[in-house]
């Protein structure tokens, strides 16, 4: 006797159906406008030897105001140039490459070490719990730049450093909210599906929980991104930030904060980049929880 | 909820006791390291050995720390390298006027933050709702390191009213405190009006109101009789923890505007490797922070009958 089987038609994968949820972003104004300042200097960043019109580190007239022609009559110093002649409208195009790769780096890495434990603790429960929450909450309990003055004023400052500052103060929020979520799934029907099927605890962390808890990861990890770019900023702000003399936002504002009152174009433009690539990022996290929220 | 607060208390020790371990492994691991900070680079070997030696460096770690913590409690902090003075003779001043700056940002953020987030949280999805929360992500997308100078610029270079210092020089003047409060409290007011909003928005969707709104009460009275109690029990909480980012916020507005506070203190000491200023600053703005977590904790238990009558 023949056994009728039916055509079950294939779900897509999960990153397909990921990529399609994302997509939906462009339903959401706010979210869209969020991501065209994202595209927008990600672009900047990646053409930046194209579309800077001059070096970042060449000297030209100093303390040109903004929309001065070049003494050869031939380009436009648009934005300006600082104290040392250097156009500022050009170190403020090279300076997106370096917060564009830190930034979703750090984050990255914050994660890469945020999830096992937010996993761990909240699947395995316990003392495992406990323990990762306990020192979690610890870290959490410090102001954060308070964190971040004293770790790199201790081991100082370079680019990894700040890497592995970002990581050891946001890894423990990123745990919490994984944590809270793996406690929610944990209990579904899939879950003890699959720990009938004697599937090992890491498959079932990984494979079974963990993507189904990516939506508010997505939403977390945009606003995220925006806290790193505030967090890398404010350490250049502070002088604690990666060494001169190539252009960082930060490191802008720090360098002419004295003169911010007498000549405002050299500060106001690195703080208006900076706000607005920020924004970018909040924008596109509140557009997605609207998206998500809605199904 | 006795046996609740002491339970709360005790986690706050015991989180300040590892906060203590975590800095002074930190700070004070390599005693090599601790007499280059407090002698200077330029010392002799043979200084260093000595002073390691006059100052018990040289007993096993534990034993160092558990001196060291003996002195912190009994509000010994040590010397400070850079100023030659005790620690607690230039860190309390500093945190008085810190506190004034605090006192004055929270003066401005709460009325407002709680107005426009109930605002906004009464009509979830109005004009005014989508408005007040989009101003919010804005404000809060400008860091106070952005907002500092471009509010400077405005306020002193174009517009000429305000100073653009706050060193105090001449005495308490009210006016330098204008331009360090507005920093703050643009970056701080925005979470709290969207954390009131939710709070608000959520209240709006219960039963109670429904019923309130049905028999007929005017819609002033729902609001200010019904809804407003129980939404603004979680901004309470949110209140107290934004005193957190405060502190961070008060090192980079310090910095910017020179007014002689704890976060710049902070900072100076840091960028000076003045070691024991570093600790009792570090333990300073933790013990802040952990206390008005706690007080934000206890508090909401008090004000939320659910969980105080449980």
């Amino acid at each position: 006797m023949a056994v009728e089987t039916q055509d079950v038609p294939r779900r897509e994968s999960a990153l397909l159906r990921t990529v399609k949820g994302i997509a939906l972003i462009r339903e959401s104004a706010v979210g869209v406008i969020g991501l065209s300042i994202i595209v927008f200097w990600v672009l900047v960043a990646l053409l930046a030897d194209v579309i800077a019109p001059f070096p970042p580190n060449q000297n030209y007239v100093p303390l040109a105001t903004p929309l001065t022609p070049t003494p050869d009559g031939t380009g436009m110093f648009w934005l300006g140039t600082d104290l040392q002649g250097r156009d500022i409208l050009s170190r403020i195009i090279h300076g997106s490459r370096k917060v564009l790769m830190l930034a979703p780096l750090a984050t990255l890495c914050a994660y890469a070490v945020g999830i096992p434990m937010g996993l761990a603790a909240g699947y395995k429960r316990g003392w495992v719990d406990d323990v990762l929450s306990f020192l979690s909450n610890v870290i959490l309990s410090f102001p954060i730049l308070v964190l971040y003055v004293i770790i790199i004023a201790t081991v100082g400052s370079s680019a990894i450093n700040i890497l592995l500052a970002v990581t050891f103060a946001s890894a423990p929020g990123i745990m919490r909210i994984v944590r809270g979520l793996v406690l929610d799934l944990r209990n579904r029907e899939y879950v003890f599906a699959a720990e009938t099927r004697g599937e090992p605890a890491w498959r079932i962390m990984l494979i079974e929980i963990l993507p189904n808890a990516r939506g508010p990861l997505i939403v977390d990890a945009c606003l995220r991104v925006g806290y790193v770019i505030i967090t890398i900023g404010v350490l250049g702000f502070l002088g604690l930030g990666l060494p001169p003399p190539d252009p960082d936002w930060g490191g802008m504002i720090n360098e002419f904060r004295v003169m911010s009152m007498s000549f405002p174009h050299m500060t106001v433009f690195p703080c208006l980049a900076i706000s607005s690539l920020v924004l970018g990022f909040n924008l596109l996290a509140d557009g997605l929880r609207e998206v998500s929220l809605r199904d | 909820m006795l046996i609740f607060v002491i339970r709360r208390i005790g986690t706050m020790a015991l989180t300040m006791l590892v906060v203590s371990i975590l800095l002074f492994l930190l700070l004070e691991l390599q005693p090599g390291n601790v007499a280059i900070k407090v002698l200077g680079p330029y010392s002799s070997e043979e200084q260093r050995n000595l002073w390691l030696e006059a100052n018990g460096y040289f007993e096993p770690v534990y034993q160092r720390y558990l001196s060291w913590l003996l002195n912190f409690v009994t509000g010994d902090f040590g010397d400070s390298v850079r100023f030659k003075v005790p620690v607690g003779e230039i860190l309390w001043p500093r945190l008085a006027n810190t506190g004034i700056l605090a006192a004055a940002t929270l003066a401005v953020v709460v009325p407002i933050s709680l107005l426009l987030g109930v605002l906004a949280g009464m009509r979830e999805g109005s004009k005014l709702d989508r408005t007040i929360s989009v101003g919010s992500i804005i404000t809060t997308s400008i860091p106070e390191f952005a907002s500092a100078p471009l509010l400077g610029a405005i306020f002193v270079f174009w517009l000429g009213w305000l100073p653009g210092t706050s060193g105090m020089i001449d005495g308490f003047d009210p006016l330098q405190l204008i331009l360090p409060v507005m920093v703050l409290a643009l970056y701080d007011f925005g979470y709290v009006t969207r954390m009131t909003r939710a709070s608000m928005a959520e209240v709006m969707m219960t039963h109670y109101i429904r019923t309130a709104v049905l028999k007929g009460l005017p819609y002033r009275v729902v609001i200010m009789k019904h809804a407003l109690r129980n939404a603004l029990i979680a901004p309470f909480t949110v209140i107290m923890l934004q005193i957190n980012w405060l502190l961070s916020g008060v090192i980079v507005v310090e910095f910017f505007f020179a007014y002689k506070g704890f976060g710049a203190l902070l900072l100076e000491a840091s960028l000076n490797q003045d070691i024991f200023m570093i600790e009792a600053c570090a333990m300073v703005a933790v013990f802040v922070a952990v206390a008005t977590q706690t007080i934000a904790d206890l508090g909401y238990t008090y004000l939320n009958p659910r969980i105080r009558f449980s």
